[in-house]
């Protein structure tokens, strides 16, 4: 069996966010990469899927040289061998495209990923991989089981989960609590440099949307205390002020 | 933190120094509370440590370790486990890796090193080292407890005091005088453990700082100690603890900075919501210029440590000059809590706040592993050769 784990090279989650070329572009500096969460638990669940089926795992990442580090990372975590496609991830149809295009040359039977990254939040790459490659895409999947040609899945759903069953070939977008995150440890970390890093060129592809700017949040507001036998000024603040009443 | 970059370690580092980022920030922040009421860490949290590697990383293959002889990965789990402010962990994890683990790795019998070393490796068993007494501390060679050689064993009476990790520890390396006529010369040293009849241990102290830490008394009535159990040759005891000692003092000392920088960092952050007169008291001039002048100290202490580190790798860093480091940033460390202490006003003297404790815990980091006081001896009898 042979598993493909697609992962994003993220901003830490307590990076401070900002903007540069007039709200166009993300500002790396001072910024901390890593796996985006939601792939690291899909890396998680595929890295104890390969030693309970003596599966090969492959993990690809499509980005740029810097995000060498953070696949070297899922290396030292369980995975056999690392792809990284040499493009800027501009879009989620062109990152989709990319990852079609190597799953078509390498026959993956599962391929995993997050159910959507944690720096633009698309939700859209497994779908879009799914449809590429023909074969059916689900997400969020909180539990993953193989029995021999049917995966097994439990997936979110408004007020409850859904059980179903799909035959292999698959693409899975993972949350928690599929598996815990698994920290390298010091054998995985030292291996993890001899393991093969294979660059590839990206296809050609044009990107289905253009970001024109970002904006961030409004800054929160200080705290007004209210006394707490003072219940009609709280309702006025919260009618007047916060227009939430 | 600092504007001045770090070129000691390379990207294998920086993902060591992120797992164990991740290791303190499942297994060791969540517990450290509950550790510090219990007086002592909890043996799982030894055992998490041996399952992912992180204990003994020198130890040869044979016995299941890794062989990684590069101290930058020692020196960042200390740094890292500081930085957590939990002091307890920084303290009695590396002890165990960097100080006792030596002993048994350098001068161990075959048998010896085959029957701890796997242990000490896996979290299995957790190490201590026991020189101080209750009448010698710094004067070392006053040490009063006696092993006599009785022909296919040696017996080994008295006690210890201010053992780290001591009551916990499954294997201690004890100090013994096998020739009480001779000073330095009379000194060896034996593993023993605790399964061993005669010997006790008394229960962890009440400490001004380091709770998590089980510091106790060990007592050794009539021990019978297998001859395998003698570390190197008879006599050279003391020899043994002046070599190792250096790199014991390094540990001290990294600790030390990374602990400061800690207490400092919660209180660049605690100095800019903090408000007083109308403003953050990072807004006053008194506050910026103790935050100047701690960040540029700590900086300068960064960047020594890592010189120190650097040298220590290729075996250059001789006794006076761990000794100079463990001065250093030992006083360092002091000034740096107590002027965070200061910053914090009334609530830098309430244990809640995690200041109060980086104050206590300080202060003892100039008293244990040689006194400031013996390390400017060591110093100084260096620069007067």
């Amino acid at each position: 069996m042979k598993i493909l784990v697609c992962i994003t090279h993220v901003p830490d989650t307590t990076s401070k966010i900002q903007f540069t070329e007039n709200n166009t572009k993300f500002d790396k500096s001072g910024v901390q990469f890593i796996i985006g969460p939601y792939d690291d638990y899909a890396l998680a669940r595929a890295v104890e899927l390969k030693e309970q089926l003596g599966a090969s795992l492959t993990v690809l990442n499509v980005g740029e040289a810097e995000t060498e580090p953070t696949l070297r990372k899922a290396l030292a975590i369980g995975a056999d061998d690392a792809i990284r496609v040499n493009a800027f991830p501009s879009d989620s149809h062109f990152v989709a495209t990319q990852i079609a295009a190597i799953a078509k040359e390498n026959n993956y039977d599962l391929i995993m990923m997050g159910r959507e990254s944690i720096d633009f939040n698309g939700g859209m790459v497994h779908g879009m991989v799914g449809e590429l490659l023909g074969i059916p895409s689900v997400s969020p999947v909180m539990k993953l089981e193989v029995d021999g040609e049917i995966v097994k899945m439990a997936r979110e759903i408004e007020g409850g989960k859904e059980y179903l069953e799909a035959k292999l070939p698959l693409v899975a977008g993972c949350q928690e609590p599929i598996a815990e995150w698994k920290i390298p440890n010091m054998r995985g970390i030292m291996s993890a440099r001899t393991k093969p890093l294979q660059v590839k060129e990206a296809i050609s592809e044009e990107n289905a949307t253009e970001v024109t700017a970002y904006q961030l949040p409004p800054a929160k507001g200080a705290v007004k205390l209210v006394d707490k036998d003072n219940v009609e000024e709280l309702v006025r603040l919260l009618k007047n002020e916060a227009k939430v009443l | 933190m600092y504007s001045v970059i770090r070129t000691i370690f390379n990207e294998e580092h920086e993902m060591f120094r992120q797992s164990i980022k991740d290791f303190i920030a499942k297994e060791i922040t969540p517990y450290n509370a509950e550790w510090e009421k219990n007086k002592m860490v909890s043996r799982e949290s030894w055992k998490k440590l041996g399952d992912n590697g992180f204990l003994c990383i020198q130890a040869p293959e044979q016995f299941g370790g890794l062989n990684i002889q590069d101290f930058r990965y020692n020196a960042i789990l200390v740094e890292e486990l500081g930085l957590s402010g939990c002091s307890g962990p920084a303290i009695g994890y590396p002890l165990h890796n960097d100080i006792v683990f030596p002993y048994i790795l350098h001068y161990g019998t075959e048998e010896a090193k085959a029957k701890y070393i796997p242990g000490m490796i896996s979290g299995d068993l957790i190490s201590a080292v026991a020189m101080t007494e209750p009448g010698a501390g710094s004067d070392l060679q006053a040490i009063r407890s006696t092993a006599v050689d009785m022909g296919d064993h040696y017996l080994i009476n008295g006690s210890k005091t201010f053992i780290t990790n001591g009551y916990l520890a499954d294997v201690v390396v004890v100090a013994a005088k096998t020739d009480p006529k001779l000073g330095a010369k009379g000194i060896s040293l034996f593993i023993l453990d605790k399964n061993m009849e005669g010997f006790s241990k008394g229960v962890p102290f009440e400490k001004v700082g380091l709770h998590a830490q089980d510091t106790c008394e060990l007592f050794f009535e009539d021990v019978r100690v297998p001859k395998e159990n003698l570390l190197g040759k008879v006599g050279e005891g003391f020899k043994y603890l002046m070599t190792e000692l250096a790199q014991e003092r390094l540990i001290v000392g990294l600790a030390a900075v990374a602990l400061a920088e800690s207490a400092f960092l919660s209180t660049l952050e605690y100095v800019q919501q903090r408000k007083a007169f109308g403003k953050s008291i990072s807004d006053f001039q008194n506050t910026r210029f103790k935050l100047a002048e701690m960040g540029a100290k700590l900086e300068q202490g960064r960047m020594y440590c890592d010189q120190l580190v650097s040298l220590h790798n290729d075996k250059k860093v001789d006794p006076a000059m761990a000794s100079s480091a463990k001065y250093l940033l030992t006083e360092l460390q002091c000034w740096v809590s107590d002027e965070c202490v200061q910053l914090h006003g009334g609530y830098g003297y309430m244990w809640e706040y995690p200041v109060a404790r980086a104050f206590a815990d300080a202060r003892v980091q100039r008293i244990y592993a040689g006194t400031n006081e013996i390390m400017k001896e060591l110093i100084v009898r260096k620069l007067l050769k």
